[in-house]
């Protein structure tokens, strides 16, 4: 994190256990505003679940989440929304049975947005949604469903971003166009983790990566560096690639 | 004030429905047909705003008509209520009993259908209690004779069946009911999309609670003798839910549409020939489900017609 900027999130010792298994084993980490951090790691790391505890759906067994320096821990997941934190979904979860415009309309009535957003308009033109804005969610594909989800979180109007794998599944064009919107957004201030696989979306669009292991972090700084870490190798590949 | 779509479906289903229902007693002599039909279309809309707009399917809707109609009925004997007064009385038994059973609403799917129909059997059981005669009359029933009023709680039903149909009419075209819908879609999305999944669902339980204590209320005063088997029974509750669904839920049209065709062949088949009447159904209701699991109305949409 930039260290001339106050964290919008900070995140301090998250503990999450599902039964005996520590999903977030004390996991600290920071974000400050227009920042975007990438959490990055292999399956069963705790990337989504540290998304999850963030925006309400888990609660934690342990440690502190603060946003704007409050804690926020037992804060119901439509009061985070109205605080200014949003997330998308790995599986995106749209509104099936309504129309496009329907699923914005309704994050707009309810979401609180800072600045009064009254129409769904600019942000099915300014995600390419516009054309189909009168089609049912169930008629939509895998990477317009993923827009529209996109769409549903940024109608709220957002300070922090979680953002759960957004990329999997999109083609080149659609990965490029999307990591661009990602930075367009840092760039009106807003902080955004994002959570994925694809090391090259990582790389277009984050500041700074996290890399998890078992709930906790073993790196922290710019992707590049990460991939000269041999326990970061280790974790990825094995540790016979990491020798 | 009212949008444009509210103001379409209360000019094209609302206000003639609740005329026809109105003036058909003036040509029709089996008033008490009638108001049956006065009943379910009621009933269904209650189903509707539940099922339709958050996806509870609601198996033991009738618990909440029959602690209306013993809302109504204790008021009218023990507090010697008038009957407008008693049909407050019946709407907040009704409330009452949906505040208790508010955590079967963190169940879903089957699980809270099936609680839900063990909730309403319950409150049979409580109700016909022996030991509460003096207060329920237990099992042997109710009489409000000095009540009797079959034109007035006509009248008072019909006036039920208008609100209702009014408020699913706002529901269809209120951000509110727009949550609702988001909620029976997905309960996360619903959350982060900044809905009080809890608040809004609890209106819509206590709204549909609401229809069906007023509507017992008033089924006791037009009825005035009633047993608790009669407004506790299972048929109020697979009547409401198979004409909602038959119709198409989401809609306000569709309750009404299962209502008329449903309930006018139980009416026609189930006197002159009572022996065909559960085949004949049966077959109709299968024919539903594996054609058109989204109701008779999803046919027009599927064309396009948004159907009010």
């Amino acid at each position: 994190m930039s260290p001339d900027k106050e964290p919008l999130l900070s995140i301090r010792n998250l503990v999450k256990r599902f039964g005996g298994f520590r999903a977030l084993d004390g996991l600290t980490l920071s974000i400050a505003p227009g920042e975007v951090l990438g959490l990055v790691g292999p399956n069963g790391s705790g990337k989504t679940t540290c998304i999850n505890v963030i925006s309400g759906l888990y609660a934690a067994d342990g440690g502190e989440v603060l946003f704007e320096g409050k804690s926020i821990s037992g804060t119901k997941s439509h009061q985070l929304v109205h605080l200014g934190i949003n997330r998308t979904f790995q599986v995106p979860k749209p509104f099936l049975a309504l129309t496009v415009r329907e699923n914005i309309e309704v994050a707009i009535a309810y979401g609180n947005h800072p600045e009064g957003l009254s129409e769904a308009g600019p942000l099915l033109d300014s995600l390419d949604l516009a054309k189909i804005a009168e089609r049912r969610a169930a008629e939509l594909n895998s990477a317009q469903q993923k827009m529209l989800d996109l769409a549903r979180a940024l109608a709220t109007g957002p300070r922090l971003l979680l953002v759960d794998e957004l990329a999997a599944g999109l083609n080149p064009r659609e990965l490029e166009w999307v990591g661009g919107k990602l930075k367009e957004l840092a760039r009106t201030n807003m902080a955004i983790i994002v959570v994925e696989h694809l090391m090259g979306f990582i790389e277009q669009v984050t500041d700074r990566v996290i890399v998890l292991n078992a709930g906790k972090e073993i790196f922290e700084g710019r992707l590049a560096e990460a991939v000269r870490v041999p326990q970061v190798i280790e974790v990825f590949l094995g540790g016979a690639h990491a020798a | 004030m009212f949008s444009a779509r509210f103001l379409r479906d209360a000019a094209l289903v609302v206000v003639p429905v609740v005329a026809i229902m109105a003036v058909l007693p003036s040509f029709y002599s089996n008033h008490l047909l009638l108001f049956n039909f006065v009943v379910f279309l009621t009933l269904a809309q209650g189903v509707n705003i539940l099922y339709g707009f958050t996806g509870y399917l609601p198996f033991g809707y009738v618990g909440f008509f029959g602690a209306g109609a013993y809302g109504f009925s204790v008021a009218v004997l023990h507090l010697k209520a008038p009957p407008l007064a008693a049909l407050v009385a019946a709407g907040a038994a009704a409330c009452a009993l949906g505040l208790v059973l508010a955590p079967l609403l963190r169940l879903s799917g089957a699980y809270f259908s099936i609680a839900n129909l063990a909730a309403s059997l319950a409150v049979l059981q409580i109700i016909s209690n022996p030991n509460l005669e003096d207060i329920t009359r237990g099992p042997y029933g109710i009489s409000l004779s000095g009540v009797f009023n079959p034109t007035l709680a006509y009248g008072m039903a019909l006036a039920v069946l208008a609100a209702t149909l009014l408020f699913v009419a706002y529901l269809r075209s209120s951000n509110f009911g727009l949550a609702l819908q988001a909620i029976r879609e997905n309960l996360f999305s619903a959350s982060m999309a900044g809905i009080d999944v809890v608040r809004a669902r609890m209106i819509a339980w206590l709204a549909c609670a609401l229809v069906a204590g007023f509507t017992g209320g008033v089924f006791a005063w037009y009825v005035s003798v009633f047993f608790p088997e009669t407004v506790f029974g299972a048929e109020f509750s697979i009547f409401a839910i198979v004409f909602a669904l038959f119709g198409g839920t989401s809609t306000l049209l569709g309750p009404i549409v299962g209502v008329v065709i449903l309930y006018g062949v139980y009416n026609v088949i189930g006197v002159s020939a009572p022996q065909y009447f559960q085949l004949i159904y049966g077959f109709l209701i299968m024919a539903l489900v594996l054609f058109l699991p989204n109701g008779l109305t999803s046919l027009l949409q599927r064309r396009g017609i948004d159907v009010p």
